[in-house]
């Protein structure tokens, strides 16, 4: 597409034509706050924190929804643009908890970062606040709608990226309110699937994964990428840890494989690990064969043990007499052990894996 | 094939039989509020106890809405005479003296339509009569006149002589150029040109088009799309084939409110009549053009009228709107290219291209052409229906058709455009009608609700009123009109509960300032109108809710005061018995007082007392 | 995978997800990706929502059937003779692709005698999918530029599934739907590392990067590197093993990560066969069903405990990066194999996982080029022989492994078991969204949500045997019975009912057929005829 010449701020910028004023401000290291915009999701232009002035356009047009054009003018922090938007954070505050000390967003809110940013205290309105209750009836997301902005990002990905259309805006006005339909909630719908790709989203403390309330501030948390177990996909994991255990689970945005989007099992499966069933130390049978009693054992003897009894049936029955499963579960370089352990040291081509379970 | 000229003529003398008498009752939705259908009734059992051969018909609205149910008397030959206020009691007197006697009841009519024949004394004829005489009705002139379900009635006075002229005679492009030359503006609101909103979807690239004829009519107190829907369907649906053959497109949709049940119903009639007829449809006129057309009932949001939540709507989603660009007639229904407009722009379609641009060009202002409908509520004499030349001043309007205010009181103000207006004082009562100057004063032409206020009312309230409606309707999807009306409201509430400040109308502004920039749609963007107009015509009234406690208009209940005047009290204890909070008490024959801790400010007091004791302050 | 090896000579997704939201027709078969893959079926439904066209073909009313141009209810076990009805159509109506098959192909003249004998209104007894669907399916795909194929364990998990697999690949062939991008034969592998598994040759008869241990230049090859004499007959399969563990020829068996006891078909036999072992070995993070009969259990790690990488099902190998220390005592497996190795007297010592991958790579030609260095980006695809090539996004561009593609016509064969007076209603087996194998099991999250089996059985079915949604059945087979709930919904049609595997508690295996299909080994899962009765 043709190049389309602009000015913003006094800034000579050449982009694409149909680039948005926001992207090519952003480009062009500009700084336009956005509630609702989300580059992998369809234009919104809802919460209208973008505004900008443009020269010769009526109004203040949302810069996420206003194509460039050639020769426009725009002013990103022109006086009347400033009033807009600390009104409009103004506006979102007068509706939200002022709970920041302890809500499990903060650190990481846009809300919080731009009330900061522009000196918005959010006590201008005292008037009717929402009072809705928490939704917790589902183990995996817990839904405050008090914090929603009606950003409507949820609604977005649900309908956009996991095409499952479960939520949308119910009633109008200032009750204007985010809900399956019904206004049931996620888990009495018996739509919603858990993805969770909706908290992912979220800009503010609306949506949060349960298991993570209260186990970690946002900036105590290290961050490890790695790759899901749970099927055979290859989700790209931001895994995110505090004290050796995992706080929350959420997509990396791998743009060739899941583009950071995961489902129920990549996102709220890790509790896995930390169950009280695994087993911890070496066992070794302390009943009859099946019957599943066994003792603890140190390394050294489980190992000693083990292989000394495999030792001993390939002497006297021959290495054919062992053979092995390896894990489709496990790492390649497990696997490529395993098979190299029968191969090598036990001497037979007895491995295979079940491509199942 | 069907031939419409043979049709028409074979109609002539047929569809008004002139051997007998006939009454025809208005039955619009006006009509049967005001029990239209028990006068139906009456008539019919009258006429059958006399023994009468007389046609007894139902018409639309005539626009005299104040005066329904009303009853239009046809002797053979004679003028069609129109009652107001007709009631089943008064059915048998006017049938023994118009239809038996012959004598029409003077006292009782309201207008005459002569049609060639020799006027009666004593009955305003319809052209200088005081309620049409300022009126000129393209749009609107079958209303009352016509039975809106007859193809017939329809074809016998000129219907789809313009659909004929337009698939037989003209291109597509010159129909665009006839709307253009007419200097149509689209009647829904923004006033954008007709013509070149047709060429815009003409020239999107595409195969697939649509025509969409918006008539989800919302504004407190409009009735114009109900009217000319219910009244004259046939116009809406020709004026939108008319503009699909134009515009490139096959398919249509009318989104009609479905509180407008006898709008629908009376659609689906024509809809049906004209399939049949094969003026709608595959291979219309024999001329290979087609246009199906479905009804959409909407399902009462307000926002629903603004063009984009319009078309998701239709779509089966959540009526919301998106930005535009890009706009319908690139990307509208179902992403196709579509074009929108409103009931009252369709229905001069058929006008303007039988009587040709020029024609529709001559009436009105330099930038608005044509006529406009208006409804006529509020504290006025006369409500109902008018259709008006542009240009026309808001005191004709109001004191000539309308008649003046109610009880002769002081006019205060009119409330132009629905939520989305303005309110406009009596110094404004002289401005011309039209977009350009209605904008300039602050309010904006709308479609069409006219709301004209008395002393009585109070200004604050109104603007509280309409904020009211707006965040109510609010589809939400925006913050500054989400959040922002309602703070509006909380403060305008404040204000008239006596708690107001004077900061509070800086704030009021600020908020409304940035409302009007940043909303998302036109009703996000209009809805602090009522509240800005207000307070500029208007700042005195707030100023006194704020600092004096008090509300000018009597309105505001918080602020009222009850008093008892000592001198003029005779102690009856009158007010004291309808006092239903017991806050009057006083001796016998003594002066009552009133506590005003006690008092809930019903005003029943005031009412009871014989001796204008009691006042409000 | 044997299937696409014999057609093509090398078995794996020949595409890449990536390419799904590209696609304009994705023919899914066998395969509830929404449930098994959600993040794939995230993409179709994507690719659906933008105007790509679905066919599914699944006995089920799946969720991809709401997103779908066309559902295609096949009779399980059937799939050999409705592809054959789909080439019918495409080979009749002249939609063959003649260029691709005459450069890129051989034996289409025994393919077109075959397909002959399954004119669609023929197919539509056999299957039970409408004629004019067939028709319309066959149109659709042959004459869409970019269509793809996506299938898994339905297609698979039968006597017939080698059968299948091949067919899918004639379909693709004779329609030159293979080789380029946004189409090919996309096999969705159900774990997260079947494909390295396979790659990193634990299977009985290759070594990594599918090098034949019959052949002595490679069993050479890999005896230098680890110094080592190698046995140049190939191994058992596990059905093998188990049937010869019972037999007792099969003395000791180290099982890593698996859970036979539970997900291998027909449980009764293969828990005999375990418990007849000598000594049994099992590593892996929980007592499983398997690990009860095991002499020791060793506590592995993990993958949240340990680095390493894992092959995705597009052939992309990503790293796994350890974000917690091991659970108590327990330790990597690699480690663990490692001690082992030593202690029988064959030192094997790394430092870390990233030593085991290179010493891996240097032997392994189509992973030569991929280091740990080049994976910290987002990962690279197979082929991958140089550490200058950028990764193979799709396979079969220009030629086949094999050189020209083998087209081989088809007989459909019914499945091992049919259905009839005595066990009148067809059981087919597979997994749900919110469980994976039964690692899940122990997710205090998602088993809270999902704790137990909900059999899906048809209304009609539920109304015969007076039970409602809730309500406790006993399922009853040749193998054996169990109780389960039911969940009554039109999902499943009359005559067929649906579990999963996920539950020790009513182990759907018991259940299973064992019947295998004779090349890949892979049991018939999806076919098993049952009957139920009130629980009593």
């Amino acid at each position: 597409m043709a190049d389309v010449t602009l000015t913003i701020d006094g800034k000579q910028i050449t982009v694409p034509a149909g680039t948005t004023v926001l992207q090519a401000a952003r480009d062009n290291g500009i700084f336009i706050p956005t509630l609702c915009h989300d580059e992998k999701l369809s234009p919104w232009g809802g919460c209208r924190l973008c505004v900008v002035e443009i020269e010769g356009m009526r109004g203040l047009p949302a810069s996420c929804v206003t194509a460039v054009g050639e020769g426009m003018v725009v002013r990103t922090a022109s006086p009347a643009v400033i009033e807009a938007r600390k009104m409009m954070l103004e506006l979102l505050l007068a509706n939200h908890p002022r709970d920041c000390l302890t809500c499990s967003k903060s650190g990481a809110c846009s809300l919080q970062d731009y009330a900061y940013y522009y000196g918005v205290r959010g006590d201008r309105f005292q008037g009717e606040k929402h009072d809705y209750p928490l939704e917790e009836d589902n183990p995996f997301i817990v839904r405050d709608m008090n914090k929603c902005i009606l950003c409507g990002k949820c609604i977005r990905v649900c309908a956009e990226v996991q095409v499952n259309n479960v939520i949308d805006f119910a009633h109008r006005g200032f009750n204007t309110r985010v809900t399956p339909a019904m206004d049931l909630t996620l888990r009495e719908s018996e739509e919603c699937v858990f993805c969770g790709n909706c908290v992912q989203v979220c800009p503010v403390g609306a949506l949060a994964e349960k298991a993570s309330l209260w186990q970690g501030r946002e900036w105590e948390l290290d961050k490890v990428r790695t790759t899901c177990t749970f099927c055979g996909v290859g989700c790209n994991l931001e895994v995110s840890v505090k004290d050796d255990r995992v706080v929350r689970v959420r997509g990396y945005d791998n743009p060739l494989v899941n583009g950071g989007w995961l489902c129920v099992k990549g996102r709220f499966g890790a509790d896995f690990a930390d169950s009280p069933d695994r087993i911890t130390r070496p066992l070794i049978r302390a009943g009859e064969r099946g019957e599943g009693r066994f003792r603890e054992a140190t390394w050294d003897e489980a190992l000693e043990f083990t292989a000394r009894r495999l030792q001993e049936i390939k002497e006297q029955y021959g290495s054919r007499a062992v053979a092995a499963l390896s894990s489709a579960r496990c790492t390649n370089e497990e696997n490529y052990l395993m098979q190299k352990f029968m191969r090598a040291v036990i001497g037979t081509n007895n491995v295979d894996h079940c491509a199942r379970t | 094939m069907l031939d419409l000229k043979e049709w028409r003529d074979s109609l002539q003398g047929r569809l008004r039989p002139g051997d007998r008498p006939s009454l025809t009752v208005g039955m619009s939705t006006c009509g049967q509020a005001a029990g239209g259908a028990r006068v139906m009734a009456a008539l019919e059992e009258e006429a059958g106890r006399l023994g009468l051969q007389v046609d007894i018909n139902q018409t639309s609205c005539i626009g005299m809405c104040y005066a329904e149910p009303v009853v239009e008397v046809a002797l053979p030959g004679k003028p069609r005479v129109f009652y107001g206020h007709v009631t089943p009691e008064r059915v048998p007197v006017l049938i023994e003296k118009h239809v038996v006697q012959g004598e029409p009841v003077r006292e009782w009519a309201l207008v005459q339509v002569e049609d060639g024949t020799v006027p009666y004394d004593g009955i305003p004829v319809m052209g200088t009569s005081p309620y049409y005489g300022c009126q000129v009705r393209v749009v609107t002139s079958r209303l009352g006149l016509t039975d809106p379900e007859s193809l017939d009635a329809y074809v016998a006075t000129g219907g789809y002589e313009a659909l004929e002229k337009v698939l037989r005679r003209m291109t597509p492009e010159e129909v665009i150029e006839e709307i253009k030359a007419s200097g149509l503006r689209g009647r829904g609101g923004a006033g954008f040109p007709t013509g070149l909103k047709w060429s815009f979807t003409r020239q999107a690239p595409g195969d697939k088009k649509y025509v969409v004829c918006n008539a989800d009519e919302g504004d407190p107190g409009a009735f114009m799309d109900r009217s000319v829907l219910e009244g004259d369907p046939f116009t809406v649906i020709e004026g939108m084939t008319i503009a699909a053959y134009a515009v490139g497109a096959d398919e249509g949709y009318i989104y009609c409110r479905a509180e407008y049940p006898l709008a629908i119903k009376r659609l689906k009639t024509a809809i049906a009549a004209a399939e049949e007829k094969g003026l709608l449809g595959r291979d219309i006129l024999g001329t290979g053009f087609n246009f199906e057309l479905h009804i959409k009932a909407g399902a009462g949001a307000f926002v629903c009228g603004e063009e984009t939540a319009l078309l998701a709507s239709i779509e089966g989603r959540r009526g919301m709107p998106r930005v535009r660009p890009p706009f319908p007639a690139q990307q509208g229904l179902w992403g196709k290219p579509t074009n929108i407009n409103n009931v009252e722009t369709y229905a001069n379609v058929p006008f303007i291209i039988k009587n040709g641009g020029r024609w529709f060009a001559a009436m009105g202002t330099e930038k608005s052409k044509g006529t406009k409908v208006f409804c006529l509520t509020g504290k006025i004499k006369n409500t109902g229906l008018i259709e008006v030349p542009m240009g026309i001043t808001l005191r004709e309007i109001i004191f000539d058709i309308a008649g003046g205010i109610q009880d002769d009181k002081q006019f205060k103000a009119v409330q132009i455009g629905g939520p989305s207006g303005g309110c406009l004082p009596e110094d404004k009562l002289d401005l011309p009608v039209d977009y350009d100057s209605l904008t300039a004063a602050g309010a904006i032409m709308g479609s069409g609700g006219m709301v004209v206020m008395d002393e009585n009312t109070c200004m604050v309230d109104v603007a509280r009123f309409f904020l009211n409606f707006t965040q109510a309707e609010s589809c939400g999807k925006c913050t500054p009109c989400r959040e922002g009306t309602k703070r509006m409201l909380e403060i305008l509430t404040r204000i008239c509960e006596g708690e107001g400040r004077m900061e509070d109308l800086d704030t009021l502004e600020a908020l409304a300032r940035v409302v009007k920039n940043t909303a998302l749609c036109g009703l996000g963007q209009t809805c602090p109108n009522p509240v800005l107009s207000t307070l500029h015509y208007f700042r005195h009234e707030y100023e006194a809710h704020i600092k004096d406690k008090r509300c000018p208009a009597h309105v505001c209940q918080a602020l009222l005061v009850y008093t008892i005047d000592a001198e003029k009290c005779t102690g009856c204890g009158a007010c004291a018995r309808a006092c239903p909070s017991g806050a009057i008490s006083g001796e016998k024959k003594q002066p009552h007082r009133i506590d005003p801790a006690l008092c809930i400010k019903c005003g029943s007091c005031m009412e009871k007392c014989k001796f204008g004791a009691i006042s409000r302050l | 995978m044997a299937g696409l090896a014999i057609a093509f000579g090398s078995g794996a997704m020949t595409n890449s997800i990536a390419e799904i939201e590209h696609n304009d027709v994705l023919l899914i078969i066998g395969s509830n990706t929404t449930e098994a893959h959600p993040v794939i079926g995230q993409k179709m439904k994507q690719a659906a929502r933008r105007g790509a066209k679905l066919i599914v073909v699944d006995p089920r009313r799946i969720e991809l059937v709401e997103h779908a141009h066309l559902w295609l209810p096949i009779r399980p076990g059937t799939n050999v003779a409705l592809i054959n009805g789909l080439m019918h159509v495409i080979i009749n109506e002249g939609l063959v692709d003649e260029v691709f098959v005459a450069e890129r192909t051989e034996g289409f003249e025994n393919l077109r005698a075959v397909v002959q004998n399954y004119p669609p209104e023929r197919v539509e007894t056999i299957t039970g999918v409408p004629a004019e669907k067939i028709y319309a399916a066959a149109r659709l795909y042959a004459t869409t530029e970019r269509a793809g194929i996506f299938y898994t364990l339905g297609i698979t998990e039968h006597t017939s599934g080698t059968s299948n697999v091949m067919n899918l690949a004639n379909l693709a062939m004779i329609t030159g739907h293979v080789g380029k991008e946004f189409s090919g034969v996309n096999p969705l592998r159900g774990q997260n590392n079947v494909q390295g598994a396979c790659d990193m040759g634990a299977l009985p008869d290759v070594f990594p990067g599918y090098q034949k241990v019959a052949n002595p230049e490679v069993r050479e090859r890999f005896a230098a590197a680890w110094n080592c004499q190698l046995d140049s007959t190939p191994g058992l399969r596990i059905p093998e093993m188990i049937d010869l563990a019972a037999e007792g020829y099969i003395k000791a068996m180290y099982i890593m990560g698996e859970d036979p006891a539970l997900t291998d078909p027909d449980i009764t036999h293969v828990r005999r066969a375990l418990a007849n072992l000598d000594f049994l070995v099992v590593q892996d993070l929980f007592i499983s069903e398997t690990a009860k009969f095991a002499d020791v259990i060793l506590p592995g790690a993990s993958f949240l405990e340990k680095d390493g990488t894992f092959t995705s099902t597009e052939r992309r190998v990503q790293r796994v990066r350890r974000a917690l220390k091991p659970r108590g005592e327990s330790r990597p497996d690699w480690q663990i194999i490692c001690d082992l190795a030593t202690r029988m007297g064959y030192p094997m010592h790394y430092d870390s996982p990233e030593q085991i991958f290179a010493e891996m790579a240097g032997l392994t030609p189509s992973y030569a080029g991929i280091s740990y260095a080049r994976l910290e980006g987002d990962g690279l695809q197979w082929p991958c022989p140089a550490p200058d090539h950028p990764g193979t996004k799709f396979l079969h561009a220009g030629r086949f492994p094999r050189g020209k593609g083998l087209l081989q016509g088809i007989e459909y064969q019914p499945p091992a078991e049919l259905t009839d007076e005595e066990y009148p209603i067809l059981l087919t087996t597979g997994r749900m969204l919110y469980h994976y194998g039964i690692t899940t099991r122990h997710s205090p999250s998602l088993e809270s949500y999902r704790p137990e089996e909900y059999a899906e059985i048809n209304p009609a079915q539920a109304a015969e045997l007076g039970v409602q949604t809730g309500d406790k059945v006993t399922v009853v087979s040749r193998r054996g019975r169990l109780v389960t709930k039911v969940r009554v919904t039109d999902r499943v049609p009359p005559g067929i009912m649906f579990m999963t595997y996920h539950y020790k508690e009513s182990p759907v295996n018991i259940l299973t057929n064992a019947a295998f299909d004779p090349i890949a080994k892979t049991a018939e899962y999806k076919v098993a005829a049952v009957r139920l009765e009130p629980a009593g």
